[in-house]
């Protein structure tokens, strides 16, 4: 792992601009991420915020109309000139607005990661396995069942464990897209404490719809808008004096 | 007036449904009616595992041992082949091919579907033959393995265009999932996506064989004809469709020989009824 002192900016984003066909998503956005920050984006729909994090890990890639111009630096290496898409997933992992564990045992949706990039010692991947689910808080629930379905958990349980199998991989970057929009408070207040765990080892950007989920956790927030970057700043000075009108009318509800 | 008619469509379309049942039926008591009535003067072991099919010999001989193995060899053969074909197949277009080429490779598949089994067999007998007789230097190219080249390009197509189905039917959500946590293209297919459509493959898989059971035509000119038991599948064979169509019309009807013929047919149904059920219970277990 890269050792980026606390602070400094472990991803940094140049006039990044994505394009579907030829309908812009995100147009010229530039702005920098801290060492393990949690970075809230919030913005209404269509504002180009699940674009901007696939293309951070470029699973935009699978998408043969899309295109990616400008630039995105993790550890000052340009994720698509100096990287393999390979190693920038591995880096930069993601948990996805629907908790999908794959069709497989709770074990080996963990293991999963790691065994693909070449762990197969059944000893150190039972360590990851117990190290990782500990992390996203869902140990105690399955360690008595980890060799049943992942498809047979709750909602929440499935996110937790969609969690825990990105941060097996040993990871950098966690994004999450909206990772508590089917949740129940409950399971969402388990989600993010285990974001707030995670803080000790990971950056991590979270995009939610919920204005409340991003004051609790973000440490800072960037407001996008119709494929625009209005805003990024602390979260107190968003939620409490926004430089933009347009950020003060979402935040509080105005619209959107 | 609205409910009347509604009515009338609903109990068509039911009547439909049975009657496709209704004739499966019929056709069964029929073959097993003739079919059965053979065992009144031959033995089931007799005819099961007897290693002598001569209907013309004194006394005739139906032992089928040696046309199941003719077909059980060059349905194995055909298979060997048209499985990992079309599974390659299958997953290029499903997963790797741009669209453009996914389009032209799937119409091409089913311009494959379209070829008359004769022209197939056509092809086999005057290039197939003569290529599989100089490369094993044998004495004739009409083997089991000419007939299971020939099978395989028959059951690909079925077997590409439903594994094809089963492949890009599963969830995207598995694909990105996998690929977000770094693994390869190749790794997802391999762990992820094969797997999931596991049950559609063996269906796809199980669909190809039923066809080349079957199949009559091209087999009948292209193995061979020869009615002994194979040893190699670089042997002529015979296999049961082939001799239901050669000896049919030279029997006299209510002979041993006709029911012989029947009771054949009796025991093919059978094996492809499992083969078709094998290939349903895969497709169940995925709905579930
Ligand atoms: N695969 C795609 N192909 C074509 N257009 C797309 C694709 N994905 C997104 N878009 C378009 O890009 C724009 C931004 O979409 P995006 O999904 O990034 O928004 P979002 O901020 O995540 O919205 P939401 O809050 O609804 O999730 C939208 O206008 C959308 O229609
Ligand atoms: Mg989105």
């Amino acid at each position: 792992m890269v050792e980026v002192p606390l602070g400094k900016d472990k991803i940094v984003v140049r006039d990044l601009s994505i394009y579907y066909g030829n309908v812009a998503a995100l147009k010229n956005v530039s702005f920098s991420v801290k060492d393990r920050e949690i970075l809230g984006v919030i913005g209404p729909a269509n504002s180009g915020k699940t674009s901007f994090l696939r293309a951070m890990n470029r699973l935009n890639d699978l998408d043969l109309s899309s295109r990616v111009t400008g630039s995105i630096l993790l550890n000052g290496k340009d994720v698509n000139r100096e990287m393999d898409a390979e190693e920038v997933r591995k880096k930069v992992t993601m948990v996805f607005a629907l908790p999908l564990p794959l069709p497989m045992s709770i074990f080996d949706n963990i293991a999963y990661g790691p065994r693909r990039h070449g762990t197969r010692d059944k000893k150190r991947l039972e360590e990851i396995v117990e190290k990782s689910l500990k992390a996203a808080f869902l140990w105690e629930e399955v360690k008595d069942r980890l060799s049943s379905s992942a498809m047979k958990l709750s909602g929440g349980q499935q996110q937790r464990l969609c969690i825990a199998r990105t941060l097996a991989v040993d990871p950098e970057v966690i994004l999450y897209d909206e990772p508590c929009s089917g949740l129940d408070p409950i399971s969402t207040a388990k989600v993010e404490e285990a974001m707030f765990e995670l803080k000790a080892r990971y950056t991590q950007i979270l995009v939610t719809n919920n204005v409340k989920q991003a004051a609790r956790v973000g440490d800072r927030i960037a407001f996008f808008l119709m494929g625009e970057l209005v805003e990024i700043d602390e979260a107190d000075k968003i939620f409490t004096a926004p430089r933009d009108k347009r950020t003060g009318d979402y935040i509080t509800g105005r619209f959107g | 007036m609205r409910r009347l008619k509604e009515l009338i469509i609903e109990k068509t379309i039911l009547l439909n449904g049975f009657a496709c049942i209704f004739f499966v039926v019929l056709i069964f008591f029929f073959l097993a009616k003739d079919g059965l009535a053979l065992f009144r003067t031959i033995s089931i072991r007799d005819f099961l595992f007897g290693q002598l099919w001569n209907p013309i010999a004194e006394p005739p001989q139906f032992g089928i041992l040696p046309l199941f193995l003719g077909s059980f060899l060059v349905t194995l053969g055909a298979t060997a082949i048209s499985v990992p074909l079309g599974m390659a197949c299958a997953i290029f277009i499903g997963e790797i091919a741009p669209r453009w080429m996914r389009e032209l490779l799937k119409a091409g598949v089913e311009l494959l579907a379209a070829i008359p089994s004769i022209v197939i067999g056509f092809v086999g007998m005057t290039m197939l033959g003569p290529m599989v007789k100089n490369i094993f230097h044998l004495p004739t190219g009409l083997t089991a393995l000419t007939g299971s080249f020939a099978l395989a390009f028959m059951a690909i197509p079925t077997i590409v265009s439903i594994m094809e189905d089963a492949i890009s039917s599963v969830p995207r959500s598995y694909k990105e999932g996998s690929l977000a946590l770094g693994a390869t293209h190749w790794q997802t297919i391999y762990r992820v996506i094969i797997p999931a459509a596991s049950s559609g493959i063996v269906a796809a898989i199980m669909l190809g064989i039923g066809r080349v059971i079957g199949e009559t035509m091209a087999v009948m000119m292209l193995t061979g004809n020869a009615s002994v038991m194979p040893r190699t599948i670089l042997e002529p064979v015979r296999t049961m469709t082939a001799t239901i169509a050669a000896e049919m019309g030279e029997t006299v009807h209510g002979s041993e020989h006709y029911f012989a013929l029947f009771a054949l047919g009796l025991v093919l149904f059978a094996i492809t009824f499992i083969i078709n059920l094998i290939a349903d219970a895969a497709l169940h277990r995925k709905r579930k």
